[in-house]
């Protein structure tokens, strides 16, 4: 059920890779977690990002958790539609609710993180 | 995680796919299809929630309005039969155990509902207070209770029992059949809807379960969370025990001086000195409600400053779904906590801008 076209992290962030530059969102499974979304903070196009580092927050009306960005790279866009009706992240995690757009600084990155089928035996044994 | 309790409706809440969570020590569904629906719902059309966790003592004898008098805030000479009254447990320092609900089942037969997580401390509290000529008896585990809500709970529930609901006030409550079952059929809540909680034997409970969902389905109502009920309870303005209250806060500083009664009629009980000291000439602090004038959500225990200096902390905060807005509650000096004072809600580090308001936050329009 997870796209095949992206990669996760364990803090259950995707990212869509195409050429230097990922879009990256939560994943649906985060998304169930959270519950109804209310609120969501994104940084500042132009921040240089670390592997694992926090970019932002989101907030559902019962829980409050934080963003990271699965790989290193500089956000070149934020996703603002989002920011003013983040309930789409409850609505189509993968697809409509990419968060922010990296440029992609360090490669090797990308493939180190989990592919669709292996993100679901990750969130199997979760959810365990 | 096994030794959290579970109340007799803990099959059917995971039969329907509810998200559990632990809960003052019990097993409980935190949200059903959604919270913003759920609190939609009740706002709208009805919603039905299991507070089967909450706690039941009986208080019988010739010595119970008395012993009652004494230990309560409110004037239990007040009730008739048939009507409950929102109250509290105080202790010497003006400071409650617990906020109840006291209902008078005839003269010398009363039923107090306390919060689940207080149900031991209540009862120790309780023997402590030396109740004589009367019984005290802890039915917690004798009752299920749900709690019907919203401006549809009346029709909904009128197709199921005999008892003329239209004849049951604010704070009355009834005992007959609902859906052929024994029950005490109450017109009280936590959500600042019309609504009824239902008690009923634990054997009866999933069975009522379905045929209210069943009746209230067509009508709009959705089974409901506690993530609901405590967004709905913000929203009107009712304290969580724990969180907007505790043994540090002295009822008028919640501002439940309403249910204080000072009257020569009552007479002695705990904390009387004190409250009646701070409801003649006013309480150093003061409870306000809030709304958030910058982005960001308010939460419980954040930091609360004024004009730069660390003041309190955010004792219960969300986002309102029926309000579209952040709001909140925080104890204020008395000099400060009026309408339109400015204060920040420090949110990760940040400080954000809100503002005292008017509570309760929403009040249902009147018919």
């Amino acid at each position: 059920m997870y796209p095949q076209d992206c990669r996760y992290s364990k803090d259950h962030e995707w990212i869509r890779v195409e050429g230097d530059r990922g879009r990256v969102g939560i994943t649906d499974y985060a998304q169930k977690q959270l519950g109804d979304v209310v609120f969501l903070e994104l940084p500042e196009p132009g921040r240089a990002l670390t592997q694992g580092e926090q970019f932002g927050t989101v907030e559902s009306v019962k829980a409050v958790s934080e963003l990271f960005s699965p790989v290193a790279g500089e956000v070149v866009a934020v996703n603002g539609d989002l920011v003013s009706k983040p309930e789409a992240i409850n609505k189509d995690p993968h697809g409509a609710a990419w968060m922010i757009e990296l440029r992609i600084t360090a490669a090797a990155g990308v493939s180190a993180l989990m592919d669709a089928a292996s993100y679901q035996s990750f969130v199997d044994s979760e959810s365990k | 995680m096994a030794d959290l309790r579970k109340t007799p409706l803990n099959d059917v809440h995971r039969e329907s796919g509810a998200k559990m969570v632990p809960f003052g020590g019990w097993d409980m569904p935190v949200e059903y299809s959604g919270l913003i629906a759920e609190h939609m719902a009740v706002r709208t059309a009805a919603g039905l929630f299991d507070v089967s966790h909450m706690g039941q003592f009986e208080v019988e004898g010739e010595a119970a309005l008395g012993f009652l008098q004494r230990v309560t805030a409110n004037d239990v000479a007040k009730l008739v039969d048939g009507q409950a009254q929102y109250s509290a447990l105080p202790m010497p320092s003006g400071c409650p155990v617990d906020d109840i609900i006291v209902y008078r089942r005839s003269q010398r037969r009363f039923l107090v509902v306390v919060n689940a997580a207080n149900i031991e401390k209540d009862w120790n509290w309780l023997l402590a207070q030396r109740p004589s000529g009367c019984g005290l008896h802890n039915l917690s585990d004798q009752f299920a209770l749900l709690a019907l809500q919203g401006p549809r709970a009346a029709a909904i529930l009128q197709g199921l029992t005999p008892i003329d609901l239209a004849q049951v006030g604010f704070y009355r409550f009834a005992e007959g059949t609902v859906d052929g079952q024994q029950a005490i059929v109450a017109r009280t809540g936590y959500t600042g809807e019309d609504g009824f909680e239902v008690f009923v034997a634990p054997a009866a409970a999933p069975a009522l379960w379905r045929r209210i969902v069943a009746a209230g389905k067509p009508q709009g109502l959705l089974p409901a969370g506690l993530g609901a009920r405590d967004t709905l309870r913000l929203e009107a303005r009712m304290m969580l025990y724990g969180n907007d209250m505790d043994e540090t806060t002295t009822l008028i500083e919640a501002g439940l001086g309403w249910i204080v009664s000072t009257d020569e009629a009552k007479g002695e009980f705990n904390g009387r000195t004190v409250l009646a000291e701070q409801k003649a000439h006013g309480a150093p602090r003061k409870l306000v409600g809030f709304e958030m004038t910058e982005r960001g959500i308010a939460r419980h225990g954040y930091p609360v400053s004024l004009a730069g200096a660390a003041c309190s902390a955010v004792t219960s905060g969300s986002f309102a779904p029926f309000l579209q807005k952040s709001i909140g509650l925080a104890y204020l000096p008395a000099a400060r906590a009026t309408v339109g004072a400015e204060l920040d809600v420090e949110i990760r580090g940040r400080r954000t801008r809100a503002r005292v308001v008017p509570t309760p936050f929403y009040k249902r329009p009147r018919p």
